[in-house]
Order: C-alpha cells, then sequence, then structure tokens
C-alpha cells in the first residue's frame, strides 16, 4: 500500500465527542500550523446540542492558499470518540492515516488495507497520569495534540507557547498542559516512524494575515463604526457577535474619568424587540446594531419595514445557517439573500452588505454606520456560519485614524434657525436623502412625528394617493444613491475578458482561487465577479452584459442571487446558470468547477494552466 | 388627515415658567370621535407638562398602534413623536432612552396594544425599569377595528354587538406591580383633577412609571352591559389616595392635620402628598396596594389613584451604568480606539 506523501498540503479531521472540551486543543493545533507559516483553514462541524454528541473538526493545511473547504476524504482522522469511530475509518482517503485511542481494542472488522492505522493507548496514559476524571478527560485532547506534532512535524516548542499564551494569568495550568504535550509527543516519537509522509515545515506563506474568525471581527468593527446601543437575543450562530461587541467595549469603552460606560447593551425578550431597542436608538441618533441569524430575521421583518418607511438608520448583522428549528441550523448557508433584499411587508427594499472574510467583515461593519445613518435605512451585513464562527486565515484588521464618522444629514439647532421650513421629507440635495432631527434639538423647529407611509413632505398625516406616490419615488431614488455608494463588486485579478464569467459572493469566494486553477487546468479561463452589495452597482449588470453566459454561486437551493439579478437587472434567466450548494457544508472548488464544466459553453483553450493560487 | 390648530389665544391666558401657554403644548386636532377619553388623556397630559414647564421638546412621545396610539399627534407638537408598530412601543422606547437619557419619554398605549399583541414586551420594559412615562388608555375594546373586545374587558360583560366576553381579564396594574414597576397608578378619564397630578409625579419619577387610565370608548364600548362605559365606571369608582403633586419649586402652603397626609419625595426634589381616603392603604408597600386593589375588584369596584410609588429604585441606566453623557452625542473621540489599539488586536490573532 502506498502512502500518501505531501509536504504542508493535507486535510487532518478530528472526530471528538462534544462537551469533552477538544475545540479548544484542537484550536491550538491550527494555531500552531499558523505560526509556522502555512497557510491553514479550520472549520468546526458541531451538532445542535450541549454534550454527548459527535462532532468533527476539520483542518486544511495547504501551502498554495486553498482555503475553502477540499471535497472528499481527510488524509488523516484522529478519532477520540468511539461512537463514530465506524464512519471515521470509512472517511480516511486511501493511503491516510488513521490515529485512535488503542486503550481499547478496535472491533477487527473496522480495518482497512489501504490506511495506516496508528494506535496510541491515549485513556491509560492518562488514568495513569491523571487522578481527576475530569482532567482525564480533558488532557486526552492534549495529547493527541502533542502526538500529532511529532506525526507531522510541527514545532512542539511553537505548541509549548500557545499553552502559555492561553493560560496566561493562570500560570498553574500551564506545565500540566505542557506535561500533556510532552506525553503525546514522546509516545509517537517512539512507537511511530515520525514524521509521517505527510508532513509539514516551515515556510512564510502566512505574512501579515491573522487567525480570527467573523464574528470576532464583526463585534470589533462595530466598536470601531461606533455603535454604542445593541439590542440582541442569543441565537447560534450570530450570538458571538454580540458577545465580542462587549468583550471589546467593556476593554476600550469606558470613559476614564467617570468608569462609566459609554456603551449601553440589552440582552432583549425576543428579536422583535431586540430590533426595537436598535430602532429606537437610530431614530434617537445613536449608532446602534442588532445581530441574528435566520429565525430572527423572520421575526425582525415587520420592524425592518416600518424602518425602510420610517427612514431609521440601524445596522443588522445576520449571521446565515440553514434553518428552521434546530438540527441543520448550526450548519452554514447564505439562504436569507431573497428575505433580506426584500425584507417586510409592503414596497420594501433593504441595504445588504456581502463580507467574505474576517477583514471585511471589520471594515463592512464598521462602514455600516457610516452607510445607515448616509442613508437613513437599515443596513444589512450578510455574514454566515462559516465565516463567522470558523476562524479564517485573514487579512490584518485595519482603520485609518483620519477616517470621520459619516453621521448623515442631520440638523442641529443652529441649521435649523437658518432653514425657513423644515420638511423631514422633502428631497432638498435630489439624491433621495432627506435632512432628519434628532429629538430635543431646538424647541419651536424640527420636531415632527414619525410613521410609516402615511405622510407629506412634512411629516404631516396624510392618505392622499399622490402624496404617497411621490414619497415611494423618492425612496427609490434614494436606493438609486444608495447601489452608488455601497461597496463596488470586487472583479477577479485575472479576468482576461473571457466570454465566461462567473458571479459570487460571501464565503464562496474563498474557493474561487482554486476553481479557476481547476478550470485553467481543463483548458477553461473564466471571469469572476464577486458582489459585495445590494441594490447592485451599475457594475454588476456591465459583468453580465459582457459575457455570453454567466454562472452564479449560491450556498442555497434557490439560487436566491441569481434569482435577485434576473428580477433587479432584467436578465435573461437562460444567461445565468444557476450553481447551488446547500447540505449545510462550505462550498468546494471542486464542486464549482465540476458544475462549470458540465454547462460551460465556451470550448477549452490549449493554454498553460497559470496558478493563481502559489 | 390632521389639521393644524389656528395658535390664536386669549392674551391673557396663563404663563408658566417658560413664559409658554397650555396653548403652546397642544397638538393637532384630533381626530378621534368626539367624547373619547382619550382625548381628556390628551388634555390632562398637556395641562400637566404646562405647570411642570417642562420644554416640550425635551420630551419624545412614542406609541404603537391604535386609537390611543394615534393620540399622540393630539398633544405635545413641539416633542418628536413615533408612531411605531402594534405592541412594539415599549422596545423603541427602550432604545431611544439608551441612545439619549437625558429626555422625558411619554409611552402612549392601548389595551390591544399593551394586554394583548404588546404584553410580552409590556412585561420586559417593567422589568427593564426604564425612565418613562407609560400611559394605556384603557377602553376594554379595539376601536380601530371597529368593536372587538380586549383582554382588559371583564368576563360576562358583553361588547355592543352583543357578543359575551368568554376570558377572564388582564389587570395591567396588578402585572405592572408583581414585575416591579416603581411607580403605578389607575385613573379615569373623566376625572381630570385626578389625572393631572397623577401624570405630573409619573413624569417627574425616575424609573418605570404606569397609569392605567380607564378611558371610555363612546362609539364601542359605552352601552348598558359594559363595564368600561361613563356610567359604569363613574358608578364603581373607588377614589384610595389622594394625591397632590408638589413642584420643587414651590411653597407648600397648604397644611393638612398631622397623621391625614403622607409625603412620597422624588428624586428631582418634587412631593407626591398623599392624603388618606376612606380605603386606606400604604403607597409605599407593594404587597399593601396589590391587596387593596384586589379586595376592591372582589366587591365590583376600580380602585384608583396613586397606588404604588418607591422613588428608590435605580433606573435601567443605573443599572447598566451608562456614561451621563448622552451616547448619540458621542463621536470617533470617544468611540473609535484607533489604529494603533488595532495593531494590538491583530498582533492577538497571530
Amino acid at each position: 500500500m502506498a502512502s500518501i506523501t505531501s509536504l504542508n498540503e493535507c486535510v487532518i479531521r478530528f472526530a471528538n465527542t462534544n462537551g469533552t472540551g477538544s475545540a479548544s486543543a484542537n484550536n491550538m493545533f491550527a494555531k500552531a500550523i499558523f505560526r509556522m507559516g502555512i497557510p491553514v483553514s479550520p472549520a468546526n462541524i458541531f451538532p445542535s446540542n450541549i454534550q454527548g454528541m459527535p462532532t468533527w473538526y476539520d483542518v486544511r493545511v495547504s501551502a498554495q492558499d486553498y482555503m475553502a473547504r477540499r471535497e472528499g476524504a481527510p488524509d488523516i482522522v484522529v478519532a477520540m470518540n468511539a461512537q463514530s469511530m465506524a464512519e471515521d475509518v470509512e472517511n480516511v482517503r486511501p493511503g491516510g492515516f488513521f490515529f485512535y485511542d488503542s486503550s481499547r481494542q478496535i472491533d477487527p472488522a473496522l480495518m482497512r488495507q489501504d490506511i495506516t492505522f496508528l494506535g496510541m493507548p491515549i485513556s491509560e496514559i492518562c488514568l495513569r497520569e491523571y487522578k481527576a476524571p475530569n482532567l482525564r478527560q480533558l488532557f486526552k485532547n492534549v495529547v493527541y495534540v502533542g502526538a500529532m506534532a511529532a506525526l507531522l512535524n510541527i514545532d512542539i516548542k511553537i505548541l509549548k507557547d500557545l499553552v502559555a499564551d492561553q493560560f496566561k494569568g493562570k500560570e498553574k495550568l500551564v506545565a500540566p498542559n505542557v506535561h500533556a504535550l510532552d506525553l503525546g509527543f514522546q509516545y509517537a516519537l517512539t512507537h511511530f516512524k515520525c514524521p509521517l509522509s505527510i508532513r509539514l515545515e516551515k515556510t512564510n506563506k502566512v505574512g501579515s494575515r491573522i487567525l480570527i474568525n467573523g464574528n470576532t471581527a464583526t463585534g470589533l468593527g462595530a466598536v470601531y463604526g461606533g455603535a454604542t446601543v445593541v439590542g440582541w437575543y442569543p441565537i447560534t450562530p450570530s450570538t458571538s457577535v454580540v458577545e465580542n461587541f462587549e468583550k471589546y467595549c467593556k476593554r476600550l469603552r469606558i470613559d476614564p474619568a467617570s468608569g462609566k460606560n459609554n456603551f449601553a447593551i440589552m440582552q432583549a425578550e425576543d428579536e422583535l424587540s431586540a430590533i426595537g431597542i436598535a430602532i429606537g436608538a437610530g431614530w434617537n441618533g445613536a449608532r446602534a446594531f442588532t445581530a441574528t441569524s435566520g429565525p430572527g430575521i423572520s421575526l425582525m421583518s415587520e420592524f425592518l419595514g416600518l424602518a425602510y418607511f420610517a427612514e431609521v438608520p440601524m445596522v443588522l448583522m445576520n449571521i446565515q445557517r440553514a434553518g428552521p428549528s434546530t438540527g441543520m441550523p448550526t450548519r452554514t448557508q447564505q439562504s436569507d439573500v431573497m428575505t433580506c433584499a426584500y425584507a417586510s411587508h409592503g414596497d420594501t427594499k433593504q441595504v445588504l452588505l456581502f463580507p467574505s472574510s474576517p477583514a471585511e467583515c471589520f471594515q463592512m461593519s464598521a462602514q455600516s454606520f457610516d452607510l445607515a445613518e448616509r442613508l437613513q435605512t437599515p443596513v444589512i451585513l450578510m455574514s454566515d456560519l462559516d465565516l463567522g464562527m470558523n476562524d479564517q486565515l485573514s487579512e490584518e484588521l485595519s482603520w485609518d485614524d483620519k477616517h470621520a464618522y459619516d453621521r448623515g444629514k442631520v440638523l442641529n439647532e443652529q441649521q435649523l434657525d437658518e432653514v425657513e421650513q423644515f420638511g423631514r421629507y422633502l428631497d432638498v440635495d435630489g439624491d433621495g436623502i432627506c435632512y432628519r432631527t434628532y429629538p430635543g434639538t431646538h424647541p419651536d423647529k424640527g420636531s415632527f412625528f414619525t410613521r410609516g407611509t402615511s405622510r407629506d413632505e412634512f411629516a404631516i398625516y396624510t392618505e392622499k394617493g399622490d402624496e404617497y406616490v411621490q414619497n415611494m419615488q423618492r425612496l427609490e431614488r434614494k436606493f438609486e444613491t444608495a447601489a452608488e455608494i455601497l461597496p463596488k463588486p470586487v472583479l477577479h485579478p485575472d479576468n482576461s475578458g473571457s466570454s465566461t464569467g462567473v458571479i459570487y459572493y460571501g464565503m464562496s469566494d474563498v474557493a474561487i482561487a482554486e476553481t479557476f486553477d481547476l478550470l485553467a487546468e481543463q483548458g477553461h479561463f473564466i471571469d469572476g465577479m464577486c458582489i459585495k452589495s445590494f441594490p447592485f452597482s451599475q457594475t454588476v449588470g456591465d459583468f453580465i452584459d459582457a459575457h455570453d453566459q454567466v454562472f452564479v454561486i449560491d450556498q442555497n437551493r434557490e439560487g436566491q442571487m441569481r434569482k435577485l439579478l434576473i428580477i433587479e437587472l432584467e436578465q435573461n434567466p437562460a444567461k445565468l446558470v444557476k450553481v447551488t450548494h446547500y447540505d449545510g457544508m462550505p462550498i468546494t472548488a471542486e464542486f464549482i468547477s465540476q458544475s462549470i464544466l458540465r454547462d460551460i459553453i465556451a470550448a477549452p483553450v490549449k493554454r498553460a494552466a497559470k496558478r493563481t493560487g502559489s | 388627515m390632521s389639521f393644524l390648530k389656528s395658535k390664536f389665544h386669549h392674551p391673557r391666558l396663563a404663563r408658566n415658567e417658560l413664559g409658554l401657554t397650555h396653548r403652546d403644548y397642544e397638538g393637532s386636532l384630533s381626530t378621534l370621535c368626539a367624547g373619547c377619553g382619550h382625548d381628556a388623556v390628551g388634555a390632562a397630559l398637556v395641562q400637566a407638562v404646562f405647570e411642570l414647564s417642562i420644554p416640550a421638546h425635551k420630551i419624545a412621545k412614542l406609541s404603537g398602534i391604535g386609537c390611543s396610539s394615534k393620540a399622540p399627534t393630539y398633544f405635545l407638537d413641539q416633542s418628536h413623536g413615533f408612531n411605531t408598530v402594534h405592541g412594539r412601543m415599549p422596545s423603541v422606547a427602550s432604545g431611544a432612552s439608551m441612545a439619549n437619557r437625558s429626555l422625558k419619554y411619554i409611552g402612549m398605549s392601548g389595551d390591544g396594544d399593551t394586554a394583548s399583541i404588546g404584553l410580552g414586551q409590556f412585561a420586559h420594559v417593567v422589568r427593564r425599569r426604564l425612565d418613562m412615562t407609560y400611559i394605556v388608555a384603557n377602553n376594554g375594546v379595539y376601536g380601530l377595528t371597529k368593536g372587538q373586545m380586549a383582554a382588559t374587558a371583564e368576563r360576562g360583560s358583553t361588547t355592543k354587538k352583543d357578543n359575551k366576553v368568554l376570558w377572564p381579564d388582564i389587570d395591567l396594574v396588578t402585572m405592572a406591580l408583581e414585575l416591579g414597576a416603581t411607580f403605578v397608578a389607575r385613573s379615569f378619564s373623566g376625572d381630570k383633577e385626578q389625572m393631572v397630578p397623577l401624570l405630573k409625579a409619573a413624569i417627574c419619577h425616575e424609573g418605570f412609571a404606569f397609569i392605567d387610565i380607564i378611558s371610555p370608548c363612546v362609539t364601542f364600548n359605552n352601552h348598558a352591559t359594559s363595564t368600561r362605559s361613563y356610567d359604569y365606571v363613574r358608578d364603581h369608582i373607588q377614589e384610595g389616595l389622594i394625591a397632590d403633586f408638589v413642584p420643587v419649586t414651590s411653597e407648600i402652603t397648604t397644611s393638612y392635620d398631622e397623621g391625614e397626609s403622607n409625603d412620597i419625595c422624588l428624586h428631582d426634589g418634587s412631593v407626591i402628598r398623599l392624603h388618606k381616603g376612606s380605603n386606606g392603604f400604604d403607597a409605599r408597600d407593594r404587597l399593601s396596594s396589590l391587596d387593596a386593589i384586589h379586595k376592591h375588584r372582589e366587591n365590583g369596584e376600580i380602585l384608583t389613584g396613586l397606588l404604588y410609588c418607591d422613588p428608590t429604585y435605580r433606573d435601567m441606566h443605573d443599572i447598566l451604568n451608562t456614561t451621563e453623557t448622552p451616547l448619540n452625542s458621542l463621536n470617533e473621540n470617544e468611540l473609535c480606539p484607533g489604529a494603533r489599539t488595532l495593531n494590538g488586536i491583530n498582533n492577538a490573532f497571530r
């Protein structure tokens, strides 16, 4: 049997049991590879429960910077869950390795001839080394990380440094963790031929990038963007957005003189209340947001319509997942595109932003407050579970100290004095955006009554049809302005005027470099565009017009972005080919390239494949 | 449609400390039915705010949906108003207060808006101890949709279309007491003398002030078999404690016999002076209030007046430790940690 041979290019799967403390050990493993300068992409596949169910942690290592999930079987499986053992053995790629706890004999029926079994009596070792049952369980995780370090050639010193970092302030815990690492490391060195044919070596491919999840970056972006009021209701996978916002606020937003908070966070009774809080605060001039996932979007829809018509700025972070109910909702999807684009009853439309990386989560989260106040409407940041909860190799977060917040068109007391007659919904500048005032600004000018649709340009109640139409047309104008100032789509740097295009957004972007390489191997060179916002800018229509066939990648069943393009840009549906992936796992480059190869009209050309990723 | 009223007024109208007349506190011409109790509530509110000499623009008025929620258009024209969605005014008021703690917030709601669709939001805004005055104009009936029974209508009473109310009613006053409201009162829209001092005290109270005002619907719930009609309420009302409101700047001139009155001093220094009625109970004792309300109810009576007040409790902002500066006035300097700090944060992810 020939074992797989590779350097800095593999997928390792950890099979664990939920609630056994494996997550932090697995994170440490991925972080060690990152610190060796090798691009790495970890993903947690977890069930919707607290304890006892199988959970997997996949780590893709790729010197070529292929950071999307890899299709098919992992090269190495670390099997720590007896419950899923049979499935885990089956899931090893031929020529791969199966590392398991050999304290109990493995069922001979599970043995395979085409993979290498590496048994280590981890439970026995922990039973011998540790007295407390909970420590025996916890340190098992650290022991297998130590063993993997020897097997893969991970620098054990990096792991030891990571332990020291992790337990800063709790130094008592450092020594026993380091001991556990050594137990695994030494056992593997003594009993196996180390390193394996699949091995790692230090490189400098990571550069200045960081390893961070999108929700941390989103929460931090809201701190930098000046959010002060948050209403929220816990829901996976959005919860950690607010938790991170609060964590950083407690560090960075306490007024030094008074010790008081320059922020206010309210865990509300439900999502309706959560968004109501954000709208009340936005109406009253504070930068406010809420964070939620699918079911929350449904509940918030009525209020989103009110905010659209009443023209109240606010930000909504939607961390998308499969839905409804429980179970699949701990898996990723891009399935709220349609419902968010047109959220609410009545003629509504919403502003959407689509980040593709944590750095972009940070930047767009901060920028969304400027956009919301400029446009006086809700802005929805469309992240997803994969981006939000899994660590991603990301450009570092950046901030320009010269950037001043755009607080939009707000009149203060002096400005009101200079205005002859204040009209809240008077389109003075012709861009569809009117001037507003905060409550409490002026004793006898600038007050107005905020309602939904029934108002004239001076915010006086009216049910006249022509006034309603005039207002609706102005709102349409406002959204034309929005299309001009929202983040522009990003054209792929390798675009070469091909007749075939591919449109993608959000996390599908991560699979595109690899997709292009796979297509190039087949002689296809296509153009790509990553959508960053809705309503669509002119560039989006131009890109479609410039190609004969355009594939649209969606991580949902309906091809929601494709439909949105057809509806909004009145494009011929036959020209836009649907590529949809929605089993709850992140999309892969293999899936996209196979889908394109199946339907592409253009003939392949003979040209040397250009490796964009390396 | 809303119609602006003429600003013309008698030259010798009384002026308050700001030099304003009560006409300066009015709103647009009401479009509610003639005789609607809600207009009387609005008029009492105009008088209360005028007499307190609060600049109207330092008040924000918020409402949900329903006849009562339309009412804010008809008072305090110089206040910003927000007609939100049905049953969700409490959350919008919460967010507004979080954004700017320096304004006064008045929420105007009804029985459908608060006791049915908005019961959850009502419960949680009480629990949150939001510094606001929350008024329910309670007529036991849905007006805008023409006469369906509300959750505050009493079991056994009948609607105008002769449908019997099948379910027990929800008493918002006892609910507010149970959930920790720090100011609770009940009043009747036909009794302006009682409403005005109660509204003044509620507005000056720092914390969640709840007033349930029975406000008969002349169109759909003023018939003989209703228990929310003007006649029925007048016949069954029992005023518990008679409350005077003594503002902070006034000299106290009237004297009462010792043992006959009780003072509750509010945060801003104003005083609620209580005179014992025939049904004396202690308005500083939650259990005593609840007991009195229940006993009257068993006798078929509606206990009105100030029912409970605790001026010592901390409000939402105290609990959250929010800075005194309104959050909506903070900018980059106070809010943005800057690029240098971000570099440090980046390093934590390496």
